[in-house]
């Protein structure tokens, strides 16, 4: 028999709760101090650009990397909450991205609004990918083959 | 709240924003068992709704603002995971998905912080 803190659900226990907060505060934290140390160059908000895709690509890795070290438990597990949900979950932001963007459409700047927009879903895309890759090149030479799931 | 107490209470509502986002994307699995990213969609298009609203009162709302926007609502939508959501579906050859994940989010997001901005406007 188990207790009832070991059957409640992997997103619900204290310990998962524990380890995103955690997280998240670093990641907020790093978001916070870049935005306010970069500047805004050619009224676009480049910072949150740079922010999005530099997460992407890191989580793209981080996730790829413990997958291919065996299933989602124990150690990997507990990396992945804190890194990843936590950390480059609130280092990247999805909500600062859409307002900024409507921003620009009030000010008129449709199509650099547009462009950014894009430009953000295509490189975040490409930087995830290249991460996702950089992740199973680093597997296979620690002699990690495929996925066990 | 200035200088480091901002920034300490942004972090924390951050690490809030972060733990929310990872119970309410477990409950939509739970669910609704659907071979799609729902969670992430719907936290970030909440997200995005509540920002536009609170950056429409950002003068009242002072450094409040600044938690709320950059820490709570930051920490709860998340740019990152999306994208490695997307790229998934694409590598299993889900185009469609793929698309609707990167741009359906896109414009459902512009279209709800819009929504906000125009709420946000109202009450101000």
């Amino acid at each position: 028999m188990t207790s009832s803190v070991n059957t409640r659900p992997l997103h619900l226990r204290w310990s998962s709760v524990g380890l995103v907060i955690a997280g998240g505060f670093i990641g907020t934290l790093v978001r916070y101090l870049v935005s306010i140390a970069l500047p805004e160059w050619g009224g676009m908000p480049w910072p949150i650009f740079l922010i999005n895709v530099v997460g992407a690509f890191i989580l793209g890795w981080l996730l790829e990397a413990l997958a291919r070290r065996g299933p989602d438990v124990g150690r990997r597990r507990a990396l992945r909450l804190f890194g990843g949900t936590g950390v480059l979950g609130g280092f990247t932001t999805y909500s600062t991205f859409a307002v900024g963007t409507d921003g620009l459409f009030v000010t008129g700047d449709v199509w650099p609004g547009i462009a950014y927009a894009v430009a953000t879903v295509l490189v975040g895309a490409a930087a995830s990918l290249a991460g996702i890759l950089l992740g199973a090149r680093g597997a296979r030479a620690h002699g990690v083959e495929e996925p066990d799931s | 709240m200035t200088g480091v107490w901002l920034a300490l209470a942004v972090a924390l509502a951050g690490g809030v924003g972060a733990a929310c986002r990872m119970m309410l994307d477990g409950v939509i699995k739970e669910r609704v068992r659907v071979p799609y990213p729902l969670g992430t969609t719907v936290i970030n298009v909440t997200g995005s709704l509540v920002l536009g609203f609170v950056t429409a009162l950002a003068g009242p709302l002072g450094p409040w603002a600044v938690v709320l926007g950059t820490g709570l609502l930051g920490g709860y939508t998340t740019f990152s995971t999306a994208s490695y959501e997307t790229v998934r579906l694409a590598q299993e050859g889900r185009w469609r998905a793929a698309v609707a994940n990167g741009f359906g989010m896109l414009v459902v997001a512009l279209l709800a912080a819009a929504l906000g901005l125009w709420l946000g406007a109202l009450v101000a």
